[in-house]
């Protein structure tokens, strides 16, 4: 195995409306196992941010400590990128974009990182509804220290040493939804297919979007008797229904039939279509979907799609009634009220 | 008692809750109108309605503003404490009571002098609210104190008609109530007292405010704009001035919007994870806390070391460890803030001994942590922080600039060929950094706590790894040069006294009772650490010197040994931590016995 990345790329590779090659968007190369999970998911955000025409350094990539959170160095090369402490990057993609809130804020996981040490930081940030990105990369067991069970491990699911895990799992969609996140999203790193729309519709939302990607750990958690293996997850994933992201630079004509596609507008004019697969799946009810991950639990099954969406949501710097223009651009005319009036200060304490 | 004129202790016994603290706080600032130097103590209980609270007065025409030990009068309105009240006050001192109920005869001294006024009964009579007899029995001890001790009344009104600005009706019931004391006064007692007040006028140009509020302004001066913090007594008062002063003035006058955000946090790790994340992204960002929360944030303060990202932190100290004695004060998290977090790192401290200070070192804090891409800790204490000090008034210079340190812009970008986050072009250790959205494909680098190369390129080569620590060394040099240098009087003499923060009042008191005995004492006032050479130049000039401090391990002295190679034998302690401030009694009464068990001379020959 090399660990020096090719720069070879075929020489037709379309380019987007930016001019920028797919490969503008990758990173350093992996240095995660092979066939890990998690970089399925790095390859769906290169995908996405390509397709949606991101120039990539008017996105941030922030991560916790963990496999997943090692990720942001192998995909957006171009962006300016932060790995913080373990369980911590909430607090500090909510201060980044406290101070700039033109870019994109992409928050990326694992399920020790927010499940565990970071749930603190994970339930306020959507509290706050932060306008983020926050794709948990979940396997239910923590890789870099060697396969110890995360609170997100199923009860009954059986480790790779061959211990039983007898506690009950902490679901992270349906926490998101209870605390009122407006975007909760599922999937599996190995359907592409799904996860890059879900990627597209997360980044137009205009507040905190959760993705909860089940994404195995070939080395510590793909054994028999884990319910997060690829074997397992392939058997037992439920799709809420097709999901498709189009942009508004390039909508294009769906050819699903009337009646059976849904499509919601996002305020930038885009939209998201989908067709419904599972029986009157509605995203905009945040009590169905809070039921039917429940009944999916019931039935060993693990629902993914758009669970939930409001495209009405009111992100923090709406909530506290920030300025148009970014508080970093802000200069001292506009922030230092000046001495006539710290003399008027003074004479409140005469 | 002999005759004590604008030079006495006074002090408050209340009930928490009971809204003495304006009334109290009336009197306080009438004195300080009358031109006379007075300083005021809260010495208040971890509770919010109930418990036994004291405010403690010192009038001083000298100047002095330090705790004195000794009472000379006392206000007991609180039936919990007024054994130990009764108990506290000096032999000829006066004792103020609620006459309402005959006095218990346990309470009885015969050395003391007892005044009893019937305040509840007083207050009854004239008012039909309950809540209102509550409060103007506040009002009516204010009013007999005016004629014991000769406060003017007309400056009593004059503050009234200020506090009651728009509120105007509030008026009459407040002089009512204040009268009714007077008058109570006038025909039960000779008056004014031995000790009482006479007009000065020390106190011109002077403002009288907490270090709390210095240190908000302070952050607004210094154009923070994203404050997150996590409430804790006694810091909480530091971003509540804040907000209201960012409510006044960082407000868009054409949206209503507002120029700043104000976080509260769900702990002190995402207080300080947020105030990162904001600095690293270009804004400049602050949080407050004190001794627990700093505790918790010390993972996040090594990260901002190591990745070299700004923080301003004000630590408002309190008694530790623990919990400690939450609403007491003390020096105790020096060494914590010094060396906070794991693995070889070291923070910028700064140490304000006024009101005025914590307002310039806050605002100086928000440039060095910038110029310098690391944390700043401005180290208070609730003594300066929660307790009003006379202070010179805060002014700032119209022409300063905000220093923003080493930040590469888009145009900047396109003249380097490759940019190195962590390269040190200028070899001052302090290297260029880039915001995030600055450049389309120049300048993105990756931060993290883990190595890396001069490129922010992830390594585990250990020569890249010490390369980079030794750079953040070179830097830390840098930082002496940049911090606020010490305050120094040095005359010809031996021995000196070194102390920081609040215990510069009772020092320069104690300096002057020393100076009466013919000990005469060099002194420097240590305002930041790293210590610059000045620092190490007056421990050289010294034979011995007197190291003050408000905690039990003596942290400062501790780390000027383990920072600059001292003789242990060269620095002697003198400590205070039972949390109240220290006095100037106990540094003198310390360092006299030293001195006279020493065979130290005490000056130069010539």
């Amino acid at each position: 195995m090399t660990y020096i990345k090719p720069k070879f790329r075929h020489p037709n590779l379309t380019k987007n409306k930016l001019g920028y090659t797919i490969d503008y968007y990758e990173g350093a190369l992996s240095t995660l196992c092979a066939g890990c999970g998690h970089d399925s998911i790095s390859a769906a955000i290169i995908q996405a941010c390509y397709d949606l025409c991101i120039e990539p350094h008017r996105l941030a990539k922030l991560s916790g400590i963990g496999c997943s959170s090692k990720t942001p160095t192998y995909f957006l090369s171009n962006s300016h990128g932060f790995n913080s402490v373990h369980g911590r990057m909430p607090s500090v993609a909510t201060g980044a974009n406290l101070a700039n809130k033109d870019l994109i804020y992409f928050g990326v996981s694992g399920d020790g990182d927010s499940a565990s040490i970071g749930m603190g930081q994970f339930v306020h940030a959507v509290r706050r509804n932060v306008n983020m990105v926050y794709i948990v990369m979940n396997n239910g067991c923590y890789g870099l220290t060697k396969g110890q069970d995360s609170a997100t491990a199923d009860n009954g699911s059986i480790s790779k040493a061959g211990s039983l895990n007898q506690f009950e799992a902490i679901d992270m969609a349906a926490m998101a939804l209870e605390l009122g996140s407006d975007f909760v999203a599922q999937s599996f790193s190995g359907d592409k297919e799904q996860l890059v729309p879900l990627i597209k519709a997360a980044i137009n939302h205009k507040g905190f979007a959760l993705i909860n990607v089940i994404s195995p750990c070939v080395t510590f958690n793909n054994n028999v008797g884990s319910t997060k293996s690829y074997d397992y997850v392939r058997q037992h994933v439920e799709a809420t229904a097709t999901i498709d992201f189009v942009p508004e630079m390039k909508e294009i004509k769906t050819s699903y039939k009337e009646g059976s596609v849904k499509k919601i507008s996002m305020h930038d004019g885009s939209k998201i279509s989908l067709e419904k697969l599972a029986p009157n799946w509605n995203p905009q009810n945040r009590q169905s979907a809070l039921q039917a991950i429940h009944h999916a639990r019931e039935s060993g099954n693990i629902l993914t799609g758009l669970l939930y969406i409001n495209e009405d949501t009111i992100d923090l710097h709406r909530l506290i009634k920030t300025v148009e223009e970014p508080l970093n651009q802000l200069i001292e005319s506009h922030l230092c009220p000046g001495n006539k009036v710290l003399q008027s200060i003074n004479a409140e304490f005469y | 008692m002999t005759k004590a004129i604008n030079d006495f202790v006074i002090r408050f016994a209340n009930v928490n809750g009971s809204g003495s603290a304006s009334a109290n706080f009336l009197f306080t600032k009438a004195i300080f109108r009358m031109g006379i130097p007075v300083t005021p103590k809260n010495i208040f209980p971890s509770n919010i309605q109930g418990l036994p609270t004291w405010y403690e007065v010192r009038v001083s025409a000298k100047g002095y503003l330090g705790r004195r030990e000794g009472i000379d009068f006392i206000v007991a309105v609180n039936p919990q404490s007024m054994l130990a009240d009764v108990k506290s006050l000096r032999s000829g001192g006066y004792f103020l009571y609620d006459s309402t109920k005959t006095l218990d005869p346990n309470l009885v001294r015969e050395d003391i002098n007892y005044i009893g006024i019937p305040l509840m009964e007083m207050s009854n009579n004239a008012f039909t609210d309950a809540r209102q007899r509550q409060l103007f029995k506040n009002i009516i001890y204010v009013g007999a104190l005016s004629a014991l001790l000769a406060v003017e009344f007309s400056v009593l009104e004059e503050l009234l008609a200020e506090q009651f600005k728009g509120k105007e009706k509030l008026i009459p019931a407040n002089i009512k109530a204040l009268k009714l004391g007077v008058d109570y006064v006038h025909k039960n007692f000779s008056y004014p007292l031995p000790l009482h007040l006479e007009r000065l006028n020390l106190t011109s140009g002077k403002i009288m405010i907490d270090g709390n509020t210095a240190c908000g302004l302070g952050a607004l001066y210094a154009g923070a704009t994203v404050a997150s913090w996590y409430p804790i007594t006694p810091s909480t008062s530091v971003i509540e001035a804040f907000t209201n002063y960012a409510q006044k003035y960082r407000t868009d006058s054409n949206s209503g919007n507002n120029k700043v955000a104000v976080v509260q946090a769900e702990d002190e790790l995402a207080a300080i994870g947020m105030v990162i994340g904001a600095s690293w992204n270009g804004a400049r960002a602050f949080t407050a806390t004190s001794g627990p929360g700093l505790s918790l944030m010390n993972e996040f303060l090594g990260l901002a070391y190591f990745a070299e990202i700004p923080v301003v932190l004000i630590d408002v100290q309190r008694a530790g460890p623990s919990t400690g004695m939450p609403t007491r004060t003390q020096q105790s998290d020096v060494l914590e803030a010094a060396y906070a977090s794991h693995g070889d790192t070291k923070q910028i401290m700064l140490f304000p001994s006024t009101p005025k200070e914590c307002f310039e070192m806050t605002a100086t804090a928000f440039d060095l942590a910038e110029q310098l891409q690391t944390p700043v800790i401005v180290l208070t204490d609730l003594d300066l922080g929660m307790n009003d000090h006379i202070s010179d008034a805060l002014v700032w210079d119209d022409n300063r600039k905000y220093n923003r340190g080493k930040v590469l812009s888009a145009s900047d970008l396109e003249k380097i060929e490759k940019f190195g986050r962590y390269l040190d072009v200028d070899n001052d250790g302090i290297t260029y950094r880039t915001y995030p959205g600055t450049h389309p494909s120049k300048g993105s680098y990756f931060t993290r706590g883990t190595s890396r190369d001069e490129y922010a390129i992830y390594t585990e080569d250990s020569a890249a790894y010490q390369r980079n620590m030794d750079r953040l060394t070179k830097k830390w040099e840098t930082t002496k040069k940049l911090v606020p240098a010490p305050e120094i009087n040095t005359g010809k003499n031996k021995i000196g006294i070194l102390f920081f923060g609040t215990s510069l009042y009772a020092a320069h008191e104690a300096l002057d009772i020393l100076q009466r005995n013919e000990i005469i004492l060099d002194a420097i006032r240590i305002k930041s650490f790293p210590f610059n050479n000045q620092v190490k130049e007056f421990i050289e000039q010294h034979d011995l010197i007197f190291v003050v401090e408000q905690n039990r391990d003596a942290q400062l002295k501790s780390l000027l040994l383990i920072e600059m190679g001292i003789n242990p034998n060269k620095l002697v302690s003198v400590l205070n931590y039972d949390g109240m401030p220290i006095t100037a009694d106990k540094i003198a009464g310390e360092i006299s016995t030293v001195i006279k068990h020493s065979t130290i001379s005490l000056s130069t020959a010539n």
